[in-house]
């Protein structure tokens, strides 16, 4: 089973909760303001904290697919 | 199981039931009749360019199908029998529950005089459709309340080309937030972009007169607006718990893992007054995150699980050009240090006996989680200043 982890960076509103609820996978630039995808593709240990990252987006622009 | 409201907390109550294995029935009851949407974005983009409730959905109806959540949706709860365990609602119909979870979160507040006239508030999508209509160029519209709402009230319509007037009692903007200084950048930073803020000072009459609406201060100012905005803020939406036997007060008073007083009935989101053992604080929290933690904890706790909950609370807000994002407590704060980094963005830190409890950062979206992490254990207030 491998996660691929997406971002709709356009739809991106540098809430920054991602990086805090899952600092492996993801960073924030100072000078956008928008996400950064640090693991594209999180190993099964880190699918928790995928998980948060991406429920906890105000924005709703953070997408976890299986792909097989 | 029932959810009781159908809002985010609600929502996330029933992905925590979901997601810890629990297979049986859960029923949403929502007063308003559309499925839960999202608030945050109502007195910012979503009001700037009209309210589309299909923009705002938190899920889709097929996220309802799939977890198998029976809809009552535009069916106001009225009351809680809790020794019957069934919540009653709005011409008389009961849902009768094993477990229950309260999520009705707050009313706005309104302006107690009747002769104001119609005054908007900020809370539903038609809330929000009634302002949005209103919002053309060149007319004057006075918001009542200088806290984070009226502000991104202000800063949208500011945009759309209104003259804007903000009436607040405090000496400047979300002072009882985040104190005098960090309230002073605020102030400057709406005033800059055109705000007139009238600060130190309260509404006297409000009357409705041929040329608009006629507002007196307690100085002797005397607005004339086109129309009329309160953001005075907000009240949990108890009244339907009176006499239940789930205890009130300013809210529903929570145990650590979020159970009321009730068997069988936890409660999520604002509407939640429960101790965080992190701070060593009872709080009530009106925060779009901690409605997600709360909704999904909540829902764990009804399946027996015991985990007190404990976060760093955070918040976001947008004005103007300013992304607002603050991490932990400000009140009663005996420090505060506030570093300008430049003319758009800033931080500023609350300490409270010695520890770093708060961070404010504009436009400094990367300080976020440092100051998160020195909060969560508790780092010393002399190394917290040091840090950025």
């Amino acid at each position: 089973m491998t996660m691929k982890i997406t971002i709709d960076l356009e739809a991106c509103k540098g809430y920054a909760c991602c990086m805090m609820e899952a600092p492996d996978l993801f960073d924030i630039d100072d000078a956008t303001g928008k996400a950064i995808l640090l693991v594209e593709h999180p190993t099964e240990d880190q699918r928790e904290q995928a998980e948060r990252g991406a429920r906890s987006c105000p924005a709703n622009v953070i997408t976890l697919q299986q792909i097989g | 199981m029932v959810v009781v409201g159908g809002s985010l907390a609600g929502v996330n109550a029933i992905e925590g039931l979901r997601e810890r294995g629990y297979q049986g029935e859960i029923t949403l009851v929502g007063a308003e009749r559309h499925l839960p949407y999202d608030r945050p974005p109502l007195s910012k983009q979503e009001l700037r360019e009209g309210p589309s409730v299909g923009h705002l959905l938190l899920k889709p109806q097929s996220w309802y199908d799939e977890r198998g959540v029976e809809l009552r949706l535009g069916a106001r709860a009225v009351g809680l029998d809790t020794r019957d365990r069934h919540v009653i609602v709005e011409g008389g119909d009961q849902v009768a529950y094993d477990g229950l979870v309260i999520a009705t979160g707050c009313s706005p507040r309104r302006l107690g005089q009747p002769e104001a006239g119609p005054v908007h508030v900020v809370r539903t999508i038609e809330d929000a459709t009634a302002l949005h209509g209103e919002l053309r160029p060149g007319r004057h519209l006075v918001v009542i309340g200088a806290g984070f709402i009226g502000l991104e009230v202000a800063a949208t319509a500011r945009e759309l080309g209104l003259h804007v007037s903000i009436v607040e009692t405090a000496p400047a903007p979300l002072t009882r937030v985040l104190g005098d200084e960090a309230g002073r950048w605020f102030q400057e930073y709406h005033v800059d972009r055109g705000v007139d803020l009238f600060c130190g000072t309260a509404l006297d009459t409000i009357e409705v007169t041929a040329t608009g609406t006629r507002l007196s201060l307690a100085d002797g100012t005397v607005l004339v607006a086109d129309l009329v905005v309160a953001g005075i803020g907000v009240t949990p939406a108890t009244d339907w718990l009176e006499g239940s036997g789930v205890t009130l007060d300013n809210g529903v008073v929570c145990d650590r893992s979020l159970r009321t007083s009730a068997p069988g009935v936890v409660a999520a989101g604002d509407i939640v007054r429960w101790h965080n053992d992190l701070f060593d604080e009872t709080m009530r929290v009106e925060q779009w995150l901690n409605a997600v933690e709360q909704g999904v904890h909540a829902g764990h706790t009804l399946l027996g699980a015991e985990e007190p909950f404990a976060p760093v609370p955070y918040f976001w807000s947008d004005q103007f050009d300013a992304q607002v994002r603050f991490v932990g407590r400000a009140d009663a704060a005996d420090a505060v240090e506030v570093q300008r980094l430049s003319d758009r963005s800033m931080v500023a830190l609350f300490g409270r006996g010695g520890v770093v409890r708060g961070a404010l950062c504009v436009n400094a979206p990367r300080q976020l989680a440092r100051y998160r992490l020195a909060i969560q254990q508790r780092v010393a207030w002399g190394d917290a200043v040091g840090v950025g």
